[in-house]
């Protein structure tokens, strides 16, 4: 916290901490001018300031909204932004804290998977803002032997783990989605942005997540994919456009 | 480089292929600069198409020019490398605060008018147009209270940092509208006394409205028409003024693109009876 201000030596300091502290509790702050309804007037900036970072919440994180319900977001999304505000006017670089604050928040201690679909959706949000790359032409990959080539994948890539059950329980609550049956234990996937700005989010076997992991820190295609056969994650990272160069000659 | 004398909506990507297919329906488009800082992806896509067909105008929320501390030189990094890449027409901010020590707040906040916030805001709009290497426009703002301490009226608060920092302004006729509602002043009055041959732009939105014992309380929402009577100071401002970029703003409960289309004909009619005085 800074130091307390001085209103004598600094009254526009000191106006705007009591109007700052004003807006996350419910005394009006001193100083302010109308003859009448004050407390309603400044009931106008709390309102905006709480319902402003609360519907900029919900649309960052619309499945979990879902999950818990419109009006236990809201009071969650509140109690978050008073303990966590944004530290930019960027509000696409908020919420990153959101998964592990919804692990220690007592109240959905009942869903354990909430935190994981929290990081699902921030997963989509980075990536549908993530910076324009080529696509790489995949000649490369087809012609000879190309266990020695490195693949640059787009920076809007993001392999995805989840202890639970997360990417079927995210898919379930998108709108108008036919509940699937949540299959047990961990799920994968590769998520990442479409020439066209689509960004899926694409369930990978566990093997298949384990060749993207290594693809992306720039290992060879050979030995990345030693103990399987690579071609399914290929596939997806071709279909949407996910390779940006291919280093390295065929053999 | 200036905007056009015509209206202009505020871009919302979900009009993006309308506005495509319409190109031109209306003379220039704003856009939040805080709407388009990640590295790439559909909104830059979006910028990219609408700035080859119209001008722009990349208005800021988040800046907080009107704060006791200094400003966010990171975020003023941020707009000089968008305002580097799209070169747009006009630039604007807001008479007010938004982010308090490390915290970003969402909204635009009031401040009090006094010689310190004077010399305080000045300093802030030298750094900006020092930093981003042009005139910036400052906006009017609405607001719901006011303070004990000001000492100055808002019009000549504007009038001095347009004079001591060569920055032009943005007079918000809805701003205005809904100030002198919830202030029991006079919008007419506050329009006399302000200095128009520094407006670069206008703004007209629409407002909400609740009761107090003592009178209405208007709310700046962005989520309605522009108001009659906000339309009738608008032609009067424009009967002193001619023509100006004459921008709909309409950020909440957006409507399909014919009723903003539709607020912008309005604007239209009212800039060709200016423009029509003006040439008889």
């Amino acid at each position: 916290m800074p130091a307390p201000l001085d209103p004598a030596t600094d009254p526009h300091g000191a106006m705007e901490a009591r109007f700052h502290a004003a807006l996350w509790s419910p005394e009006t702050p001193l100083g302010l001018a109308a003859a009448n309804d004050n407390d309603r007037r400044f009931l106008v900036y709390r309102n905006n300031v709480q319902h402003g970072m609360c519907s900029a919440f919900a649309q960052r994180f619309p499945a979990v909204e879902r999950l818990v319900g419109s009006d236990f977001f809201t009071a969650m999304a509140r109690v978050f932004a008073a303990q966590h505000p944004p530290k930019t006017p960027v509000l696409i670089d908020w919420g990153g804290d959101f998964p592990s604050f919804l692990e220690g928040f007592p109240p959905v201690a009942k869903l354990p998977y909430l935190a994981d679909v929290a990081r699902l959706e921030l997963a989509r949000g980075r990536a549908y803002h993530a910076a324009d790359t080529p696509v790489a032409d995949p000649a490369a990959l087809m012609a000879g032997d190309p266990s020695g080539l490195r693949l640059i994948l787009a920076p809007s890539v993001i392999a995805y783990s989840s202890r639970f059950p997360a990417v079927t329980i995210w898919a379930n609550n998108q709108p108008g989605a036919t509940a699937a049956p949540l299959p047990k234990g961990p799920q994968y996937a590769l998520i990442g942005r479409t020439p066209a700005f689509d960004v899926p989010v694409m369930p990978l076997g566990a093997d298949q997540y384990a060749i993207l992991t290594k693809l992306m820190i720039g290992t060879p295609l050979g030995e990345a994919a030693a103990n399987t056969d690579p071609t399914p994650t290929l596939a997806l990272l071709l279909q949407h456009g996910l390779i940006t160069a291919i280093d390295g000659e065929t053999q | 480089m200036t905007l056009p004398n015509t209206p202009g909506l505020g871009f919302k990507p979900e009009h993006f292929d309308q506005i495509q297919q319409r190109s031109g329906a209306v003379g220039f488009y704003e856009v939040h600069a805080e709407n388009f800082m990640g590295a790439g992806g559909a909104p830059h896509m979006m910028l990219e198409r609408l700035h080859d067909t119209h001008a722009i105008s990349i208005h800021g929320v988040g800046l907080s020019i009107g704060g006791a501390g200094p400003l966010d030189t990171e975020h003023l990094r941020r707009l000089r490398v968008l305002i580097d890449r799209y070169q747009p027409e006009s630039f604007s901010e807001h008479l007010a605060w938004s982010s308090h020590g490390a915290a970003w707040l969402n909204d635009l906040l009031p401040m009090p008018y006094t010689e310190q916030t004077l010399a305080t805001i000045c300093d802030h709009i030298d750094q900006t147009q020092e930093a981003l290497g042009r005139r910036m426009l400052l906006e009017n703002p609405a607001t719901y209270v006011t303070f004990e301490d000001s000492s100055l009226a808002e019009t000549e608060f504007l009038t001095q940092i347009a004079r001591r920092t060569g920055c032009g302004l943005l007079l918000d006729v809805n701003n205005v509208f809904v100030s002198a509602t919830n202030h029991r002043t006079d919008p007419r009055a506050y329009l006399a006394d302000f200095p128009l041959d520094l407006v670069g732009e206008i703004h007209l939105a629409g407002h909400e409205s609740e009761d107090l014992p003592d009178g209405p309380l208007l709310i700046d929402s962005h989520s309605r028409p522009v108001a009659d009577p906000v339309w009738t100071l608008y032609a009067e401002v424009l009967a002193r003024t001619g023509p100006l970029p004459s921008l709909i703003e309409w950020d909440n409960d957006i409507p399909s693109f014919d009723v903003l289309m539709e607020e912008a004909a309005r604007a239209d009619a009212i800039l060709k009876e200016a423009r029509n005085a003006r040439a008889a």
